[in-house]
């Protein structure tokens, strides 16, 4: 058994397509890592958000304008 | 070169290697860049020299005794004598070591090999700095540059390694070749070594020393991606017959090979580096909470725990594996940091050596059973073969002799610097007749420029 389908390469390699793991899987395969991005996208407009949220009342005034004289 | 044919080959092979060589360049160039903007102002001399020498220094032993450790101890010692045959062609005494126009590959294919134990070399440089002295990481250089990386490339990383022939060991693109090893030597080192002053806080809390030059770090981790396209395709035979691999595959067709001449395609590597780039830099952003540093080096990480199986993963498969092992890595990191109070400055023995570790163990599942050779007899891939290779690379060959050498180097007192020096900055230190030429001509100019006066010339 082996999961890219060849336990030997005692092949011709003219009759030899695809050779990763999992053939066959190739649709699961993309709803995962459909999964990891859309939910990268979630994790980050969450986190994203909540920082904004808590930065708005962060600055202290001294600080900001010497931070805007610095540009 | 008899016929046409076997000339383009040759030439191609040739021309193949040398642009691989070329691009590496930029890894060490990326290195230097990502040290120094990781160090402190009064230690960038320093630092950038400990990393510059280590080219000439690799580069001579490399050629004097690694080239030929690499084809002499395939099997050495455990399952046969040392291969004299093909390690005489590879002697710095022998013909092929030299202009030779019956030999047109030896020389850029050492060459591609030196380029790894540069980097093999440059991986413990980086964890290490502002504290060591030079001369002490230069020894180490030389042993894990041009004897230890070797060592572990004859034996897991060449089509007749015992590594390979018993355990089925597949590392394609040198999870732990060269990345686990170059972790596990560089956490030898510095547990000996220790952290900088002022690392921990009294109670044991870590302080973050953050990088003087964001940029120049940022640049430089940008240099190591695009040098590592030229570490990708370095690790291949470019085209091959299957006549000129004599294994066990049949017809007519050529194709280019991974290091055990198992056929794989560039294509192949190109769509797996991009997507373990890719998978390693998404989940540092969210595992680091979005720090700017440990997603560049995610981006790094995800690619050295996709390498070892690269050859053959689906684009899919190299994305997660990238991104699982970011998460391990990052976690492992600070965990190791906080229990034993551990000081890797730039973050190598997680990147190179953890993310090395996963990567073997994770290939070991996730080709189980395939060919790891073209060859008749050896191991299929597993996941105790796998296993077992990890603890090889990252403890056998890495920690453990760097550990002992470094015990050795403190006892004879050559390891650290002095509390005083790594205070006062290595720059002053040791480039004191620069800086004090700086301040001579800058006293000058003011006094020039006060007085009204024009300098003495």
């Amino acid at each position: 058994m082996s999961t890219i389908g060849y336990d030997s390469w005692a092949v011709d390699l003219a009759e030899v397509g695809a050779v990763y793991p999992f053939q066959g899987s190739e649709g699961i395969m993309v709803v995962l890592g459909v999964i990891f991005w859309i939910g990268w996208h979630r994790i980050q407009f969450v986190r994203e958000g909540k920082h904004l949220e808590e930065a708005k009342n962060m600055g202290d005034k001294e600080k900001i304008n010497s931070l805007l004289e610095k540009y | 070169m008899d016929g046409n044919l076997n000339a383009l080959t040759t030439v191609f092979t040739e021309f193949y290697y040398w642009v691989t060589v070329v691009f590496m360049f930029l890894i060490h160039v990326g290195f230097c860049m990502y040290e120094v903007g990781a160090s402190r102002h009064r230690n960038h001399m320093h630092t950038l020299m400990k990393n510059i020498m280590i080219i000439p220094l690799v580069t001579v032993t490399f050629f004097f005794f690694g080239w030929w450790i690499y084809w002499a101890f395939p099997s050495f010692p455990f399952f046969g004598g040392l291969n004299h045959d093909a390690g005489a062609a590879n002697l710095p005494w022998s013909q092929n070591m030299g202009t030779n126009l019956s030999d047109r590959i030896t020389g850029v294919f050492w060459a591609a090999f030196l380029l790894f134990s540069w980097t093999a070399a440059s991986i413990v440089s980086g964890a290490v700095i502002e504290r060591i002295r030079s001369s002490a990481l230069w020894v180490h250089a030389v042993l894990i540059g041009s004897v230890f990386w070797i060592i572990d490339a004859a034996w897991g990383w060449h089509a007749e390694g015992w590594m390979v022939k018993y355990l089925g060991y597949h590392d394609a693109y040198a999870s732990g070749v060269i990345h686990a090893i170059a972790g596990g030597y560089a956490l030898g080192v510095i547990m000996v070594l220790g952290p900088r002053i002022g690392k921990f806080a009294a109670d044991g809390t870590p302080r973050d020393i953050p990088p003087h030059n964001p940029w120049m770090l940022t640049i430089g981790i940008f240099l190591i991606y695009s040098g590592f396209w030229g570490f990708y395709a370095a690790c291949n035979i470019p085209v091959i017959s299957p006549e000129g691999i004599g294994g066990l595959l049949t017809g007519e067709t050529w194709t280019a090979t991974n290091i055990y001449l198992a056929p794989t395609s560039l294509s192949a590597i190109t769509f797996n580096f991009l997507m373990s780039l890719s998978g390693g830099l998404m989940a540092a952003y969210v595992v680091s909470k979005g720090d700017a540093f440990w997603t560049f080096s995610g981006g790094l990480a995800g690619i050295i725990t996709a390498s070892a199986g690269n050859d053959l993963y689906h684009p899919i498969q190299a994305m997660l594996v990238g991104a699982v092992g970011v998460v391990i890595v990052y976690k492992l990191h600070y965990w190791v940091e906080r229990k034993f109070k551990i000081d890797d400055a730039v973050g190598a023995v997680a990147v190179h050596g953890y993310a090395g570790v996963v990567g073997l163990i994770i290939a070991g599942f996730l080709l189980w059973g395939a060919p790891s050779s073209p060859y008749e007899g050896y191991a299929t891939v597993n996941p105790v073969g796998q296993a077992i290779g990890a603890v090889i690379m990252f403890f056998v060959l890495g920690f453990l002799p760097a550990f002992v050498i470094s015990k050795m180097q403190a006892a004879a007192g050559v390891l650290r610097i002095p509390e005083e020096v790594e205070l006062q900055g290595l720059d002053y230190a040791e480039h004191h007749a620069y800086e004090d030429a700086k301040a001579e001509i800058i006293a000058a100019d003011k006094a020039a420029l006060n007085g009204g006066g024009v300098p003495a010339e």
